[in-house]
């Protein structure tokens, strides 16, 4: 597992004078699932053209066993890219876009057949190797998307928001199955989302990116619970930022304790109610005007907008995280 | 009586149609039948003459050498039509819109005078000549007006913009993450361009080349105002045989060949794209 298989080394990149990736450095080991978490304009997608070779880096190197790549063309290189939105080849069938890799690469005409076959059975589309791509919907156009790439065993997978489309129902599905795919192939998977839940739920690690740098790597739980910056917490957590003097905190919204729950310091007013996805959040204004919200299972009617409460937290759920400002 | 209602709206366009498509074809298939009149008009009398004179060398070559112009320039429009539209479609908005007004606004102007512009520029000591002799590449004056060349070159400028308008709409519409994903998957840049590019644009390419090769054996001006008389084409021979031949018939059956092969000409456009409308013109 410590085996590195890819390195980002001070990846810098600039579009129109405006820096994109400010100094990206990022080890990735054999058979992970990692992911690049990060808000729309982060550049985790400009990170995965780069590792593809669609885009060149200003500066820095990409290392792929051992090996510096950086200047090599997308068509020398042994990774693999699922599209956002599948570029699958529109003038061909399923098993043409399939086999597309391997035709490039003149694998006899039989061994194409046979594996495409083996591709489409894994992917669970067997009988759909005659269709068009027009002819199939969003989460099978998806799924042969993956075997487009899978099928030329590259080194390392990069999927570039490859959920993004599919509805609420079919993603939690395909998160499922997408996690199972890659624990049987045993490739390496970079994962680009901005879902925190698509992370958590299929990552090994997380990378969170903002701003072109990135804020923290680590599992999921190393991210969940101990944030390095504010920008982590809030961005994957949800969590509370609260500030005192120089210090800055994340506290999680479920940890915030009310009136006769524990240790209470805080004076606060309720400002908001709201009930969503089974729980219950109250927005606080704390006396210094710093915003805390809290977080409960069920609907408490006990409390009313406007009125005064005292809040706290314990002194262990006060994650002290680096100030950037978010 | 929605259905009805419908029909009604589109009665003008079926009646237009009838009028002055169906009808006129119709005439002319009739009129090729027929034979000359001893001094003026039509003889009612049922003939396959016509045709059987086209079968003659004299006319028979006239459409050998029709083709081979047509071919010759269609290959050329292509070859300079085809990257123009292509790269075209690929630049920014600001670059397609010069581009775009470049291709424009020749048509501000009659193409007749445009063509005679051309004999400004081909004729001996015009300004071709002028050019070449002043930059020391010729000695003495081509004497290009009144050839084959001359006449080759008309057709490429008059036809050209439909090959740029029809490969630009179907380049336009090409979504280049699918470049990206064929370079992704292995293929060299122009190994990509030709898997995936080139085949996506090829209903442009074909339906600029029917719009380029079906005009381009009848284009008589052309090759009366560039090629002077030594250059006969097809459509000069109907337009002759109509007018100072006095020959309706024959003019007529000579029509409906060139109607004949330009027909099957756009039937195998639709047989290799299965599309059922000429690429950009719809």
């Amino acid at each position: 597992m410590n085996d590195i298989i890819l390195q980002l080394q001070d990846l810098h990149k600039k579009f129109d004078g405006t820096g994109v990736l400010n100094g990206v450095n990022l080890d990735i080991h054999r058979a992970e699932f990692i992911t690049l978490l990060g808000s729309s304009g982060c550049g985790k997608t400009t990170t995965l053209r780069i590792i593809a070779g669609l885009e060149a880096p200003d500066q820095g190197r990409v290392i792929l066993e051992g090996q510096d790549i950086t200047d090599l063309e997308p068509n020398k290189r042994n990774v693999n890219t699922v599209f956002q939105n599948y570029a699958l080849f529109p003038h061909m069938n399923v098993e043409d876009n399939v086999g597309y890799g391997l035709k490039i690469k003149k694998v006899p005409k039989a061994e194409i057949a046979r594996r495409v076959g083996e591709m489409l059975k894994l992917v669970q589309l067997e009988e759909y190797g005659k269709r068009m791509p027009d002819q199939l919907s969003g989460g099978q156009r998806q799924r042969i998307a993956i075997a487009r790439a899978v099928i030329n065993e590259p080194r390392v997978l990069l999927l570039d928001e490859p959920l993004g489309a599919l509805d609420l129902k079919l993603r939690r599905q395909m998160q499922l199955e997408l996690k199972r795919l890659q624990k049987k192939l045993g490739i390496t998977f970079i994962y680009i989302t901005h879902d925190q839940e698509e992370a958590i739920n299929m990552s090994d690690r997380i990378a969170v990116m903002n701003q072109g740098v990135l804020e923290q790597v680590g599992t999921p739980n190393e991210i969940y619970y101990r944030p390095r910056t504010s920008y982590v917490a809030d961005f994957v957590g949800n969590a509370n930022i609260f500030r005192k003097g120089a210090e800055t905190f994340a506290i999680r919204t479920e940890n915030v304790l009310l009136e006769g729950e524990g240790p209470c310091v805080h004076e606060a007013v309720v400002a908001e109610k709201s009930f969503a996805g089974g729980q219950l959040r109250i927005l606080f204004t704390l006396s210094d005007g710093q915003k805390i919200t809290a977080s409960r299972f069920g609907i408490d009617a006990d409390i009313q907008v406007g009125s005064r409460i005292k809040i706290g937290w314990l002194p262990e759920h006060a994650v002290p995280v680096i100030d950037d400002g978010q | 009586m929605k259905r009805k209602g419908n029909w009604l709206l589109l009665a003008p366009i079926y009646l237009f149609t009838i009028l002055f498509v169906a009808l006129p074809i119709l005439y002319m298939f009739l009129l090729s039948f027929l034979s000359r009149a001893e001094v003026w008009g039509v003889d009612f009398t049922f003939t396959l003459d016509n045709y059987k004179r086209i079968l003659e060398p004299l006319y028979l070559n006239t459409f050998v050498e029709s083709l081979k112009l047509a071919f010759l320039s269609t290959g050329l429009i292509v070859l300079i039509g085809y990257p123009y539209g292509y790269f075209m479609a690929r630049m920014n908005a600001v670059w397609k819109k010069r581009m775009m007004l470049l291709l424009m606004i020749p048509f501000w102007t009659s193409a007749l005078i445009r063509l005679y512009g051309w004999i400004i520029v081909f004729r001996s000591n015009g300004v071709l000549d002028k050019v070449l002799m002043g930059l020391h590449i010729t000695d003495e004056p081509l004497k290009l007006l009144y050839t084959y060349p001359a006449v080759v070159v008309g057709m490429i400028y008059a036809l050209l913009p439909f090959m740029i308008l029809s490969v630009y709409s179907s380049a336009e519409k090409l979504d280049f993450t699918l470049v990206e994903a064929a370079r992704d998957l292995g293929a060299s840049s122009f190994r990509a361009f030709w898997t995936v590019s080139f085949k996506l644009t090829l209903p442009g390419l074909l339906s600029g080349v029917v719009l380029s090769f079906i005009p381009s054996m009848g284009l008589f001006f052309i090759a009366d105002i560039l090629g002077g008389n030594k250059i006969v084409l097809v459509g000069s021979m109907i337009q002759e045989q109509a007018t100072k031949g006095r020959n309706l018939p024959f003019a007529a059956a000579l029509a409906a060949v060139l109607m004949i092969l330009t027909s099957l000409m756009i039937r195998l456009y639709r047989r290799i794209t299965g599309a059922e409308q000429l690429e950009g013109l719809l």
